[in-house]
């Protein structure tokens, strides 16, 4: 039997899970800055329809009021709706950091269980658009590093999809990352997507000399380097991430088992990123196995520049991708010392 | 109170007989049970932070009798008067307070994040201003539902000052949401005296920017405040909207235990001490032929031996196992 597909992008995939939500469960409920349709429905149009579909009471569209928002939200949710907020862009988390970190992710543990914040978080955001430093950060090392939040940012439609009804059902809150360059992009996905479990990465290609791990737009600059990568004689083995907390690591553990080689892209700055700690994990898990150090590439250490000049070099390059798994492949086996 | 505000009209409702007894049980509890917390603290038996609430008795219970049991409230770490009027156990409370496992949360929110859902007792924060972004939310809940339920933020004036206040002021208005914002006024800002944060000289002022009632009322006064409290629930309740209510009152003691207090005039807190609303509203209560002496005695004994058995209950308990460290980070438990 083969699924029937159809051609869609990411910003219809996410409205589409939302509405599957809303119309499976009068409990879910939209609210953000103009989300409604009488605002346009979004900035980029994810939840255009909805309130015309499901009306005023649910699709809300506030004033510009971070806290108001996700406070909204978290209160709505101890109360056992579930509601979607959309935080325009991800660098505006920043000016709800106390309802989200303080308040969503604790909750459950400091009530002891008692109460609950099922939301979703949506945000736009990446670099490459000539946004500049305050609309483009990757951030999701910081909500990684709470204990409480669930992270999760899909790299093409389908996944958008099915992670979004994934967050949707699921009893804590999840930050939903929505990758700025990949919103035009047209992906061939099934016409009828499940939901994706969280935690689960993806294994998108099966190779035997080196694993690529990435996410979200970075992941398809990942997907570019390995394709090239094979044209040259090298066998990629490619894991998309797609949460990053929880993160899978015996996905990405058994691929590096197999491989002995890993290099980690995402478009985060390197420093203290994601890859750290996925490196970490390689090192310690996997340290008698590792043909080579494992490889991480992220932004350098500087803010998102606006000339697109300056921004090209921020971003890392599938070019870098390449050199960095050739390099994993030059590192001569240590010599024994007697 | 030595305040020259005028409070205004008090010809609103009244409570019955029966809810001045019980807004003085509830008063009673809560200065016992301060006496009570400093006195172990003091002791040695228990280390923790402890906010006090003394002198602020009167605001909770007066609006408290004005909510039923599934009306829900959000309060910060000075809120255990707000909790206990409320009607969050004793026991349960204690226990928390000294992280125990039969605690309201296990032991694991502690005395500045008491919650007890089951009596409507839904946050405790222990960061300025963050009550009432998250009141908003449960109370566009209990919109949504079609329900008659309503909540309750609290906050003291200091949080009137950070952006949370005004966004969800701004936000409840707009929205029209079931809830009433108490600000209890007890004129400091953690050290920092009132007229030396805050830009107006009522912070009821600042409801008319938001398009919602505001009133300033004696919080240490029984009537006047179960007047303001009665009157803005009954909005809150027939579909109206917020209201903002600042009840003033004084902090009988510093900040937090353990600080010299040395940034309070004495005079005036001497001056608030002897106005000391909880025997004030016993003498009423009496003179007024409501109660008499014999009977609230009575009450204030038991009182004594539920806050001695609560205590006795928490310092007996169990401590949470090591398990709980890793438990309710997530619904299915932790990952990492």
């Amino acid at each position: 039997m083969t699924s029937q597909t159809k051609k869609t992008n990411i910003i219809a995939a996410i409205n589409e899970a939302i509405a599957q939500a809303m119309e499976a469960d009068p409990k879910v409920l939209v609210l953000g800055e103009d989300v409604a349709d009488r605002e346009g429905g979004g900035v980029v149009g994810v939840t255009r329809g909805l309130s015309t579909r499901f009306g005023d009471d649910r699709v809300k569209s506030t004033p510009i009021s971070e806290q108001a928002i996700i406070g909204a939200a978290i209160g709505a949710a101890m109360m056992g709706y579930r509601p979607v907020a959309e935080i325009m862009l991800m660098n505006f988390t920043t000016v709800a950091m106390d309802m989200i970190v303080n308040h969503a992710a604790k909750l459950r543990f400091m009530s002891g269980g008692q109460t609950g914040v099922p939301i979703v978080i949506r945000m736009l955001t990446g670099a490459g658009i000539q946004s500049g430093g305050q609309h483009s950060d990757y951030l999701e090392a910081w909500f990684a590093h709470t204990p409480g939040l669930k992270v999760v940012a899909p790299s093409n439609a389908e996944d958008a999809k099915g992670l979004m009804l994934s967050c949707i059902a699921d009893p804590d809150p999840c930050i939903f990352i929505e990758c700025v360059r990949a919103l035009g992009t047209t992906f061939e996905a099934p016409v009828d997507v499940q939901p994706i479990p969280l935690g689960k990465a993806k294994l998108v290609k099966e190779g035997r000399d080196v694993t690529i791990i990435s996410y979200s737009d970075m992941f398809l600059r990942a997907q570019a380097a390995a394709a090239t990568l094979e044209q040259q004689g090298i066998s990629v083995e490619l894991v998309d991430l797609r949460t990053i907390s929880p993160w899978d690591k015996e996905t990405v553990l058994a691929s590096v088992a197999k491989t002995g080689r890993a290099v980690i892209a995402h478009e985060a700055v390197r420093s203290f990123g994601v890859g750290a700690e996925i490196a970490a994990t390689i090192n310690e898990e996997l340290f008698g196995a590792l043909k080579a150090p494992v490889a991480r590439l992220g932004a350098p250490f500087t803010p998102v520049p606006f000339s697109n000049a300056l921004e090209q070099h921020f971003l890392v390059k599938p070019e870098q991708i390449i050199e960095a798994a050739k390099a994993t492949m030059k590192v001569a086996a240590p010599t024994s010392v007697n | 109170m030595s305040s020259a505000v005028d409070f205004g009209p008090t010809n609103q409702a009244a409570p019955n007989p029966a809810t001045q007894v019980e807004m003085y049980r509830r008063m009673t509890l809560i200065k016992q049970n301060d006496e009570a917390s400093r006195k172990v603290i003091r002791s040695g038996r228990l280390l923790m932070p402890y906010y006090s609430p003394r002198g602020q008795e009167v605001i909770p219970c007066a609006v408290s009798v004005n909510l039923n049991d599934d009306d829900t409230i959000c309060t910060i770490y000075r809120g255990i008067h707000d909790m206990l009027a409320k009607g969050v156990p004793l026991k349960e409370l204690w226990a928390e307070i000294a992280g125990r496992i039969t605690g309201t949360c296990k032991g694991k929110g502690g005395p500045m994040h008491i919650t007890h859902p089951s009596s409507g007792a839904m946050l405790t924060t222990g960061v300025v201003g963050s009550s009432m972004p998250i009141a908003n939310g449960l109370a566009w809940a209990q919109k949504l539902d079609g329900s008659r339920r309503i909540t309750v933020a609290y906050f003291g004036d200091g949080a009137t000052n950070i952006g949370a206040f005004h966004e969800s002021l701004n936000l409840a208005s707009l929205w029209k949401l079931p809830v009433v914002f108490v600000c209890q006024n007890n004129r400091f800002a953690e050290h920092t005296r009132y007229e030396n944060c805050t830009s107006v000289d009522q912070i009821s002022k600042r409801a008319a920017g938001y398009g919602m009632p505001g009133i300033t009322v004696d919080g240490n006064d029984p009537f006047a405040m179960y007047a303001a409290a009665h009157e803005a629930i009954a909005r809150a309740r027939n579909g109206a909207g917020p209201t903002l209510i600042e009840a003033m009152t004084f902090r009988f003691f510093g900040h937090v235990f353990g600080d010299d207090d040395s940034y309070m005039r004495k005079e005036e807190k001497a001056e608030a001490i002897s106005r000391d609303p909880v025997p004030a509203f016993r003498a009423k209560l009496i003179a007024d032929g409501i109660a008499t002496a014999e009977q609230l005695a009575a009450m204030e004994a038991k009182i004594a031996d539920d806050i001695e058995e609560a205590i006795k209950f928490a310092l007996s308990s169990e401590v949470p196992p090591p398990g709980e460290l890793l438990r309710d980070v997530y619904a299915d438990g932790g990952v990492a």
